[in-house]
């Protein structure tokens, strides 16, 4: 039988203070359907690393997690400044981070890098002045 | 070694999770870049770090990390410590710095998570 779930998470841009909440209840969630090791540990680090982009760099955003008994999808969906140039921001080292982020052990331009590193399928599109789009896939 | 056994080789403050000190660990990562800890941290391993905000206990949840160990005699915040007792994370503080905590460590048999890293991506392991 296929079974489905689906949950999501709004992140407040700005909001320091409770960076990693979202992915912390994430991983909980997970691990009480089942997942485990290698598999969970690639899908909590990703959103960790987008939770705390969605809360450094955008307005406000939303982390989708759905699950199947084949793969997980995460959609992560902000809106913000954008990314004017994706290749740039992808490199490792790059960043635009202020010191609020820097302080907080993050903003040495590894974020995007790592979230691709631990995903099977990673898509990102961007609008100035409008949002980011990232789409990540884990197989199962 | 035990948790128990680094408190005392690093003259450390257990602020939480005195239950856990007889958890053995072989492995631990130094960093107070968090980003570095979620690329690289073992399942297992021990976060030393100087940082105390209470995101270093949301990456240590994330990462499967046995302990935290924080360095340069610093106090986290209560948040830090009221959350760490919430996730179940060990929380120790030294007053040594993060060269020499990790110095003892390695001298005692404790090694680090990935060996070099080659080029983007690419781990060599120890």
């Amino acid at each position: 039988m296929n079974r489905k779930y689906e949950f999501s998470f709004p992140v407040e841009g700005k909001n320091f203070d409770d960076a990693g909440k979202a992915s912390v209840e994430i991983k909980r969630l997970l691990k009480e359907l089942g997942i485990a090791g290698d598999v969970l540990r690639r899908t909590a680090i990703a959103t960790y690393e987008s939770e705390v982009n969605i809360i450094s760099y955008a307005w406000k955003g939303t982390i989708n997690v759905r699950v199947t008994d084949n793969n997980i999808s995460i959609k992560i969906q902000d809106s913000g400044p954008g990314i004017t140039d994706i290749e740039q921001a992808m490199r490792q080292g790059y960043s635009t981070a202020d010191d609020r982020i820097r302080e907080m052990g993050f903003g040495a331009g590894m974020g995007l890098f790592n979230i691709k590193n631990c995903s099977d399928g990673f898509e990102i599109s961007s609008k100035v002045n409008k949002g980011t789009l990232l789409k990540i896939l884990i197989n199962r | 070694m035990t948790l128990r056994e680094i408190a005392n080789l690093l003259d450390a403050k257990v602020l939480t999770g005195e239950k856990y000190l007889d958890t053995e660990v072989k492995t631990a990562f130094s960093a107070d870049l968090m980003s570095d800890v979620l690329a690289f941290a073992k399942p297992g391993s021990i976060m030393i770090t100087g940082l105390t905000n209470p995101q270093i206990v949301r990456i240590a949840n994330i990462v499967d990390n046995s302990a935290i160990i924080i360095v340069r005699g610093k106090t986290p915040p209560d948040e830090t410590i009221r959350l760490a007792e919430e996730l179940d994370i060990p929380v120790l503080s030294t007053r040594y710095i993060l060269f020499e905590t990790s110095g003892k460590l390695y001298a005692n048999g404790i090694i680090g998570c990935v060996g070099k890293i080659e080029g983007p991506g690419s781990v060599v392991p120890l």
